[in-house]
């Protein structure tokens, strides 16, 4: 019996390694490529490691290619997305985990409809509306609707977590004269932590990774994001792949430690919604 | 006390209220504004004017060759890569389900397509299905496999380039799947499995017996969010294949995003934005039976 489970155990681990190895592959060779001349980007046979390694692309990209540049202005927009879309979304959540008021449900189903609406179906009114507001090419533009487009999920998944929290110990501070404000920022706020940061997490991917909007209101180069960056790129220069993957991985090595170190929070907010049905 | 009354009622209103407000400007005003738009032939230029046409803009959607085209590919891209990410997902949680260690480790593996950027996998895909006899797939399927005696020019040719584009839309989702089956797989009740193993079901009898039809409330949960996400699909399309050659790999999100900002059809686009809208929110009403609300992510 006990053999059996380890030949088991063997055939699972070497299914999923197989798996694994072509879920890492294009990964390894992204990095590969980002490592290698512009001769060898297309030699043949095509080489994982590369013959004669070199950091120029990485050098080049975040000097004389402006990245340097586009990460800060994605850095900028994600922080000050993210921020603004945890404190309005949790806000949010709390009316609508902690007061009974008329228009409770109609408020609840507008941000539930919010997030399974197609975000590129509005992109015409809210270019126009952009235009109106004198937001075309600025990055204001992009962290205005940035925060519209998440504080839907935010809120989503800040309420469910504040339901489950129990009322005694706010409504001990009420008694004891507590403002609502002292009890969201006081009280729940703090215990939040967990929620919050799962709430974060997918504000700051959703600003990062962002690209259409971005694409289609950044005008100048200096204001590109790092999606519109790369991609712009790659649009002029064609074959230069190993600068357009050093450049890629640039935008992406941040985002996989965080989701490597905060693992648990991405989980807890994927599944959060999906199981308790 | 009356004043201390009005208060309290306009308590949670005030909570709302900061986020409301870029709802309603930056999402609710806009849904409203393109259905106004899609009902004229819309001038960008202001102060101009926008003859208004009716629904006429929704007949020309299901007369256009391209449209049709367009909502033809999107369908079978949807078909094809929600039931490739299903399958995968479903077995890769399966496997880590049952192993013992290293489920972490894999989980982790499986999971890093899904929080990459869809500009940069959709380039690497580009770059590994390049048509060249040095592209990886080519040199994979030619030189090393020998399964294909030519290279192909994967980008060329609509049928190819698709196949380009399901792997990528497969391999970017198994991971998300696999999270989802695998949380429920864990709480799944322990004791359903116990009483079959003392009646002495094998193996694959519980997991067709038991494990699968107590997944199945899941299964349809994912079977829809892929959907959903699948019909929304955009930048590979745009960035791969660019809709092309000759639009023949247009999908909706793409054919109305030229007619909007290449063709400056603003009343055309704003009745496609509708058209695949209102597709989107047949099929999450229908989750909405199905099942509690959820939410929906990257």
């Amino acid at each position: 019996m006990k053999r059996r489970n380890a030949i088991h155990q063997a055939i699972y681990v070497i299914l999923l390694s197989l798996g694994g190895l072509a879920t890492i592959f294009p990964f390894i060779y992204m990095i590969s490529t980002s490592l290698k001349g512009p001769v060898y980007v297309f030699e043949l046979p095509p080489r994982l490691i590369p013959s004669n390694p070199t950091l120029q692309n990485f050098v080049s990209a975040w000097t004389s290619n402006n990245f340097g540049r586009y990460f800060l202005n994605s850095l900028g927009v994600t922080v000050v997305t993210t921020l603004l879309v945890v404190w309005l979304g949790s806000m949010m959540a709390f009316a609508l985990a902690r007061f009974e008021f008329a228009l409770k449900k109609p408020l609840y189903y507008l941000v539930m409809f919010f997030m399974m609406m197609p975000a590129m179906s509005l992109i015409v009114p809210q270019f126009i509306l952009a235009a109106r507001l004198k937001q075309v090419d600025t990055l204001s533009g992009l962290v205005l609707l940035y925060v519209a487009q998440n504080i839907p999920l935010a809120t989503f998944l800040l309420r469910g977590f504040l339901e489950q929290v129990p009322r005694e110990i706010e409504e001990a501070a009420l008694i004891d004269g507590a403002s609502a404000w002292d009890v969201y920022w006081r009280i729940l706020l703090p215990l939040s932590k967990p929620a919050l940061a799962t709430a974060a997490i997918f504000a700051s991917l959703g600003a990062w990774d962002e690209y259409v909007w971005a694409f289609t209101i950044i005008n100048t180069p200096e204001k590109r994001t790092l999606p519109v960056g790369i991609a712009a790129f790659h649009g002029v220069h064609l074959s230069d792949w190993g600068l357009v993957f050093a450049a890629s991985l640039i935008a992406v090595v941040p985002v996989m430690v965080l989701f490597i170190a905060l693992q648990k929070y991405f989980i807890k907010g994927m599944t959060a919604g999906a199981l308790k049905g | 006390m009356q004043t201390a009354q009005l208060r309290k009622r306009l308590t949670p209103y005030l909570f709302l209220l900061p986020g409301m407000a870029f709802l309603m400007v930056w999402l609710v005003y806009p849904m409203g504004h393109a259905f106004f738009i899609s009902l004229r032939d819309w001038n960008p230029v202001p102060g101009q004017p926008s003859p208004f046409v009716g629904l006429s803009h929704y007949g020309q959607a299901f007369g256009d060759a391209t449209f049709r085209l367009a909502l033809k590919n999107t369908a079978l891209y949807v078909a094809i890569t929600v039931l490739g990410q299903l399958i995968l997902g479903v077995g890769v949680a399966l496997l880590l389900d049952r192993l013992l260690r290293g489920r972490v480790f894999f989980r982790t593996l499986y999971y890093l397509p899904v929080v990459t950027s869809w500009v940069v996998v959709s380039l690497l895909f580009k770059y590994l299905f390049n048509s060249s006899p040095a592209g990886m797939i080519n040199y994979l399927l030619v030189d090393v496999s020998h399964l294909l005696a030519q290279p192909v020019a994967w980008l060329n040719e609509p049928g190819t380039a698709f196949i380009a584009l399901y792997s990528l839309g497969i391999w970017k989702g198994v991971g998300w799947t696999m999270v989802i089956i695998l949380a429920a797989l864990q709480s799944l009740p322990e004791d359903c499995f116990q009483a079959a193993a003392i009646d002495g079901a094998s193996g694959l009898q519980s997991l067709f017996y038991i494990t699968l039809p107590l997944l199945l409330p899941t299964i349809v949960l994912v079977l829809i969010m892929l959907t959903i996400g699948g019909f929304q699909t955009y930048i590979p399309i745009a960035l791969v294949t660019g809709g092309g050659p000759l639009h023949r790999t247009e999908v909706l999100l793409t054919y109305m995003y030229d007619q909007a900002f290449s063709d400056l059809n603003y009343g055309y686009a704003s009745a496609q934005a509708y058209i695949l809208a209102a597709i989107v929110f047949v099929i999450s009403q229908a989750q909405l039976r199905l099942h509690r609300p959820v939410d929906i992510l990257a």
